[in-house]
Parts: C-alpha cells; sequence; structure tokens
C-alpha cells in the first residue's frame, strides 16, 4: 500500500469496515469545543474537529449598519463564513467567493429560524464563521461554533444547532466525511438539526444516493447531530460551570 | 410557536433572587424545563404544553412564572438606569449614544442642563465623547430615550473608561457600595460605575490602570468566591501603604451573593 498519489483513489473502506483513518462508518472525528474564545465579541466558540480549525464570533444584537436592511418589527441575522488564505494545501485565493456566499446565506437563515428575533426589533445579530484549517465538513463544524457563539452572546432561541455531513464512501453510506472520503467518494449530505423539535434547518446534497440510501443517511445524521448535541451543551457548560448553584457561594 | 417573553433581568439586584429561592440550575437553550404547573416566564417558551429555556442562564422559579435569568449577553437597559455612553453620531437636535444596548440611544438636546440652538450640538458634545446619562424610557419599538439632566450626570471629561460585562455591575460596586469604595481608597481614583458595565476612571495613570486591573479581575472571577480578599491582594501588591479598610477586612461573609444590594452609581469621591 503505497503513498496515495494525486489521481490515484484511496481505499477508502477496508473489508473489515474501516475507513481511512480507522473510523466504522458510524464515527464521529474527535470534536473539542472552547466557548467564550475571544474577548471583544459578545459571544464566541473555538472548535476543533478532526483536522478543522474554526472560530466563530457573534455580535449584537446591534445597530443594523447598512441602515436600509433593518427590518421594523424584528432582527435580522447576517452570517459571514470565511475560509483563511491559509486553510487549505493550495493556498485559497481570499474574499468572498460563490461558494462562501452560498454558505454564509445558507447557515445565516438556519440560525434565522431558530433565533427568537422579534425580541430585538431593528437590530442585527451578526455572525462571523471563520475556517483556519479545513479538512471536509467545514460548514457544519461553521453551524456547530457559530450555535455555541450564539448562546454565548446570551441570544435567545429555541434550541442550539449541532450539524454533521454524512456521506457515501465505496458504497456505503458514512457518518463525518473527512477530506480523502469527500474528494473520492460518491456523496456528501451535509445537515443541521433542532434537536428540540427535531426539525432540519440545513440540508444539502452532492452526489448521488438512492431514496433508501438517503433516509439511511438521514438517520445516520441524526445520531450524529445528537451526539454533537452533547459535546456543545458540555463546552458551555464548562464555561459557566462557575457560576452553577453547586460551586456559587450565596452570600448570607 | 408557543408563548414568548422578553428576555429576563438581569442577576443583579434586591428582586434577582435571594438564596431562600433556593433552586438556581445552569440551563441552556433547548433545555426543557420541569413546568410543575408554573406558566413560562421571560427567557423561556413553550410549545405543546412543554416548557424550555430560551437563553442561556440560571432557572428561577418565581411562581407563578418560571423563568431563565441570562448570564451574559448585551445590556437591556431599564428605565432609571444610569449609563456610561460616547457618542456615535451628531444631528441636529440630538446625539446618538452608544451605551452597549442593542439600539443606539438618541439623547436630545432638551435633556442636556444646556441652552442650544438647531444646529449646535457639537458645539457641546463630538464623536467619541463620554456621557454619563439616565435611562428615561423604552419604547415598544425598542428606542431607548436618555436624559443628561439630573444629579452627577453630564459629560465625563478626562480620564479613561473600562468596559465589563453588565453582569458584572454588582459586584464591582459591592454591598452598599463597599467594593467601590475599597477600590477608590486604595487607589485614589474616582469612578463612574454605568449598569451598562462601563467604568470611568479619572486619577493618575498608574493607579487607574491598577483600577482596570481590578476590574479585569471582577469581570473574571466576580462570579467565584472570596472576590473581596482576591481584590484586597491584587490592591495591595501594588502599594506598600495600603490598609484594607476596617469594614471591608471584617466583613465575615465574601460580598458576591447575587442578593447584594447595588451601591450608589456614583458613590462621592
Amino acid at each position: 500500500m503505497g503513498s496515495v498519489g494525486a489521481k490515484e483513489v484511496p481505499v477508502l473502506l477496508t473489508a473489515d469496515g474501516r475507513r481511512i483513518d480507522g473510523r466504522r462508518l458510524d464515527e464521529l472525528r474527535p470534536l473539542a469545543i472552547t466557548a467564550g474564545a475571544l474577548r471583544q465579541a459578545d459571544g464566541s466558540a473555538y472548535v476543533e474537529w478532526g483536522a478543522n480549525k474554526v472560530m466563530a464570533a457573534v455580535y449584537g444584537p446591534r445597530e443594523v449598519h447598512p441602515r436600509h436592511l433593518q427590518v421594523n418589527d424584528k432582527a435580522i441575522v447576517q452570517c459571514k463564513y470565511n475560509m483563511a488564505a491559509f486553510s487549505v494545501d493550495e493556498r485559497k485565493r481570499p474574499g468572498l467567493d460563490r461558494r462562501s456566499q452560498e454558505i454564509s446565506k445558507v447557515i445565516g437563515e438556519a440560525f434565522e429560524s431558530v433565533i427568537f428575533a422579534e425580541e430585538y426589533p431593528r437590530t442585527s445579530i451578526d455572525v462571523y464563521i471563520e475556517v483556519l484549517q479545513a479538512n471536509a465538513g467545514t460548514r457544519c463544524a461553521g453551524v456547530v461554533a457559530a450555535s455555541v457563539a450564539l448562546a454565548d452572546a446570551g441570544i435567545p432561541m429555541v434550541d442550539l444547532v449541532p450539524a454533521v455531513a454524512v456521506g457515501k464512501i465505496a458504497g456505503q453510506i458514512a457518518l463525518d466525511l473527512k477530506k480523502e472520503e469527500d474528494n473520492f467518494g460518491e456523496a456528501d449530505l451535509p445537515m443541521a438539526m433542532v434537536p428540540q423539535s427535531g426539525r432540519l434547518v440545513l440540508l444539502q446534497m452532492e452526489g448521488h444516493m438512492t431514496r433508501e440510501e438517503l433516509s439511511q443517511a438521514l438517520d445516520l445524521g441524526v445520531k450524529g447531530c445528537r451526539s454533537i448535541y452533547e459535546t456543545m451543551k458540555d463546552a458551555l457548560r464548562a464555561r459557566y460551570r462557575a457560576t452553577d448553584p453547586a460551586t456559587t457561594e450565596v452570600a448570607a | 410557536m408557543g408563548h414568548r417573553h422578553r428576555p429576563g433581568p438581569r442577576p443583579s439586584g434586591r428582586d434577582a433572587g435571594s438564596p431562600s429561592d433556593g433552586e438556581r440550575t445552569l440551563v441552556l437553550p433547548g433545555e426543557e424545563i420541569p413546568g410543575g404547573g408554573l406558566r413560562p416566564g421571560p427567557g423561556t417558551y413553550r410549545v405543546n404544553g412543554h416548557i424550555y429555556a430560551s437563553v442561556l442562564g440560571l432557572l428561577r422559579r418565581r411562581p407563578p412564572v418560571v423563568q431563565v435569568v441570562p448570564l451574559s449577553g448585551r445590556y437591556i437597559p431599564r428605565a432609571g438606569d444610569t449609563v456610561i455612553g460616547t457618542v456615535t453620531d451628531v444631528q441636529g437636535t440630538f446625539w446618538l449614544l452608544d451605551i452597549g444596548a442593542p439600539r443606539w440611544a438618541p439623547l436630545h438636546m432638551t435633556g442636556t442642563p444646556w441652552k442650544i440652538d438647531y444646529g449646535e450640538t457639537e458645539q457641546h458634545l463630538k464623536v467619541g465623547d463620554a456621557v454619563l446619562v439616565q435611562v428615561e424610557s423604552i419604547e415598544a419599538t425598542g428606542r431607548i430615550g436618555v436624559t443628561m439632566n439630573g444629579e452627577g450626570l453630564g459629560k465625563l471629561e478626562g480620564g479613561s473608561l473600562v468596559t465589563i460585562s453588565p453582569a458584572k455591575v454588582p459586584r464591582v460596586i459591592g454591598r452598599g457600595g463597599s467594593m467601590i469604595e475599597t477600590i477608590q481608597r486604595a487607589t485614589g481614583c474616582r469612578l463612574a460605575v454605568g449598569q451598562n458595565g462601563r467604568v470611568y476612571i479619572d486619577g493618575p495613570v498608574d493607579a487607574a490602570l491598577k483600577v482596570r486591573e481590578t476590574l479585569r479581575l471582577i469581570d473574571d472571577e466576580g462570579h467565584k468566591s472570596g472576590l473581596t480578599e482576591r481584590v484586597d491582594r491584587l490592591l495591595r501588591e501594588s502599594r506598600g501603604d495600603y490598609h484594607p479598610a476596617p469594614d471591608s477586612g471584617a466583613r465575615p461573609a465574601p460580598m458576591d451573593g447575587d442578593d447584594d444590594d447595588e451601591g450608589p452609581d456614583r458613590p462621592a469621591a
């Protein structure tokens, strides 16, 4: 088994069901979340998920910057997803491109559907997602980071929003694709979910799946989201733990 | 969507609950709250008869409602609050102030002690100037009315500003103003604390930096116990001649409970 050449397709799944990094089909990459990673932002979070490194910052509710975007009876949610020039092997040309515009739009709309925006009329809630290192699944890592940052910023919302990508590699449905699996696999299905209601607020697909595979993939994704949800809650509890009554001394 | 409420009061002041309220659990958005027949209050929402938290905060049962008191987030203004704002825009008859709230607050020229003709606003306050003002009204549109007419209110000349979390303001003031008194006595600086988490420091640079360091400590660790001792230690480090005030040193309980009295916003120097 030599090194993987540029055109050569790697073995994505071994005979005994192991993936390129030794995971089973239903296993997530290691996920670590730090809530409140930045001082200046109203809320922030840093996520390391496999080889992905993503920082999210939330500002607001605050004055809407281009005034004409202001809405009289609710807050608007403005999301900006960006990949650093150094986040990938070949230098990424910095700035807006069609991909980051699309991702900003779908993530912003996902959060719009969970935030109680009518509580802050004529304001803007600004979400910034910066991908520092990318290894497939960055939009999901971005949703996870931004969601924790929103909670850290005290924004009222229905629930946290865990997200994960499910894909198809070597004919099999697999959870949380990494870069090689995304590049050489047959399909990629990023999704974000509201655990409180089970509603999906983001669902995209690239590649091909049968109906049966799709429903299998959704089931697997929901399971993955539930697990990620716990990690997100743990990160927030760790940050605010000291305020928990168990450790807070109450003055007589 | 179910029943909605505005976010709850900040975790400060007497009405934020005394130890007798008992349960004070940390809850996260989306977390189900056992209702026990209570109605959903601020910081919660209801779907199909179930109550969930909408913000990160401490759970508080206050029959007939259950609410979540937020632990983070921007300053939510309340009428009567004294706050420190910075001028962000100057118009013909009013200034816009950033008070750290979701919206900028207009300060109309009639809300100042000055006699101003139309267009002369900029002669009194320019963009970037800091002012101590009082919140007069909150309208349904979210508009925040502020005034500069009142004792101790006005433009802040010289000095410097430090911003901390609005939730930590009661810690900076301390019970009956004891903490702010300690800091002022130890450093010789004069402080004005806004409910919005902005603190104005007037004094020599070295002393002002010491105050800033102290405020950072309170901001970072104000929710943990033993705050008074740590503040005393920090203040003592810099000054050999510093002696803790007799009353603060003798205080048996740390004054970091939620039921602290809020001190005056601007104690006499």
